[in-house]
């Protein structure tokens, strides 16, 4: 059992006060999942040619500025940095991929959560009230937003190990239910380039959509290859640069609830994380039927 | 001094729902009658276990198994309920004016469930005797080794209905994505057209008799035949 909660703001009140209206949400599932938990924000995105990285050491303490002074030292220009609990955001003036390969080649101890313009992953070990404190995730803004509570299963209660998973720049993935056949997947994708960093089973769905959308699959195709490849339960929550999705195996074996108003989209495990959140009695409210993608994206402006 | 006329009613903003379940099953020894409770906000195991004819009103959405094992009372759901309302219910009457999630009234042994709206997957799965009036569609795997009983569909089935069937009576106005292992389409003779108008009266559901179909169990799968002998 795992506990998986998703916002989206369709109205910059809702945006100002994403993470002091997700964190209820996200408390509300701690019996769901008691061991760990994760958010991804979608906030603040940053420059063209700019990227962010969310980055994670297992010391609290550590001294991130040395890893900001070194970065501008590789790549010029001035650099940002702004330390959460055991995480810290930097801003770097250089596209992605070079960014990551000199983080894991110097800094070998740290962690990339995650890439892109917008996306910041925060995740931890221990209780989820624990987890909203320490990483202060009600002064969080956004566009969007995803939690997970984490009830493991299938492999280790570790950072690692917990939710959100990074599946590419200002991807990521949560997940509630169990993969059976990850092992076979895993194999098969580290043949296609795809790198694990645990035994867990999400990390391997979520290097399976890495995998397919590098494969120039759209998110249709990318979940039709999922059903058939995918054994297990799944209730997947999908966050992207402009919004997010949500999926149910083809049975619907593990619950979720979908909420909407003029204000926000909403999506639990059960509805009671929603019931937080203002005008949810009145909010326009179902479950998604399985095998079915219900997505929301930001209007490009 | 409370009287059997006054409507109790509870906060669950305020009162630990603990505390409202132990009340309502105190019921049982007298007290008040009728009940309302407010802002359930998506509680779980809310009004479970009364036995006692009671009318209890639900004012707002609910968790997983509300009012299940229901006896003898009368529990109205105003709003969506979550996963397994009415589980084992009893007798009695459980109505829900929203949507019910997967798996309502499931196991149910007797009396009647009847959703406003739509019930997702497995409703009645493993049904027992209770009567099932769904205003809507119903989810996949509905009636799954249902015993007996009857389910009332006004809206469409999704798909596997009736899988593994034994001797539940399916009624269905729309259409039936697919019918489950051993699930046919069955005359509805006189007997079914009573049955059937019974109880689109009793959950006022604007529906005609003749436009639905009865399915149910073709019955080679439960009895032992000899001819699979050599496949034990």
């Amino acid at each position: 059992m795992c506990g998986i909660v998703g916002l989206f703001a369709k109205t910059p009140e809702v945006e100002a006060n994403l993470g002091a209206l997700l964190a209820p949400m996200l408390h509300e599932m701690s019996d769901r999942g008691p061991d760990s938990a994760g958010v991804a924000f979608y906030r603040n995105a940053v420059a063209a040619g700019q990227t962010k990285l969310t980055l994670q050491h297992d010391d609290a303490t550590y001294d991130w500025d040395v890893l900001r002074t070194a970065m501008q030292d590789a790549f010029g220009a001035e650099h940002s940095i702004e330390r959460r609990a055991n995480h810290a955001v930097v801003i770097a003036h250089a596209e992605a991929a070079p960014v990551e390969t000199w983080v894991e080649e110097f800094f070998p101890d740290v962690k990339i959560m995650s890439a892109g313009e917008a996306i910041e992953i925060y995740k931890e070990t221990g209780r989820p009230e624990k987890f909203i404190e320490t990483f202060d995730i009600q002064s969080l803004n956004g566009t969007h937003a995803l939690g997970h509570t984490r009830m493991a299963t299938e492999s280790k209660v570790t950072t690692a190990g917990s939710h959100p998973f990074s599946t590419g720049l200002d991807l990521c993935l949560v997940h509630n239910g169990s993969l059976s056949n990850h092992n076979g997947l895993r194999r098969m994708l580290r043949r296609e380039g795809i790198r694990f960093q645990t035994e867990n089973d999400t990390e391997v769905a979520a290097g399976y959509m890495m995998w397919r959308q590098r494969e120039g699959d759209s998110m249709q195709q990318m979940m039709d290859n999922a059903f058939e490849d995918l054994d297990g339960f799944y209730t997947f929550l999908i966050g992207t640069r402009d919004g997010f999705a949500v999926v149910r195996d083809p049975i619907a074996c593990k619950p979720a609830v979908i909420a909407e108003t003029d204000e926000w989209v909403a999506m639990s495990s059960e509805y009671r994380s929603i019931a937080t959140l203002p005008g949810a009695e009145k909010a326009q409210t179902w479950e998604p039927a399985p095998a079915t993608i219900y997505a929301w994206e930001k209007e490009k402006v | 001094m409370t009287t059997a006329t006054d409507i109790e009613v509870v906060d669950l903003a305020v009162t630990p729902l603990r505390e409202l379940n132990q009340r309502l099953h105190d019921a049982k020894n007298g007290g008040p009658k009728s009940w309302k409770i407010v802002n359930p906000n998506g509680a779980h195991a809310l009004a479970v276990g009364i036995d006692a004819d009671l009318d209890v009103l639900i004012e707002g959405h609910t968790g997983y198994y509300t009012a299940g094992m229901n006896k003898h009372a009368n529990v109205t759901i105003d709003g969506n309920a979550g996963v397994g309302v009415g589980e084992n219910i009893m007798s009695g009457t459980i109505r829900i004016t929203g949507n019910a999630s997967q798996a309502c009234a499931a196991t149910g042994r007797g009396g009647l469930v009847v959703v406003e709206g739509d019930a997702a997957a497995r409703c009645g799965i493993s049904m027992k005797g209770v009567e099932i009036v769904v205003k809507g569609d119903i989810g996949h795997m509905s009636a799954f080794m249902a015993q007996s009983g009857t389910l009332v569909v006004c809206g469409d089935a999704g798909d596997a209905l009736g899988d593994s069937i034994y001797e539940t009576h399916i009624y269905v106005r729309g259409s039936v994505k697919g019918l489950g292992a051993d699930c046919i389409e069955k005359e509805l003779k006189d007997f079914h057209r009573a049955e059937l108008g019974r109880l689109l009266e009793v959950a006022g559901a604007d529906a005609k008799v003749d436009e639905f179909k009865r399915y149910g169990s073709a019955r080679t799968l439960y009895n032992f035949n000899i001819d699979n002998a050599g496949a034990y």
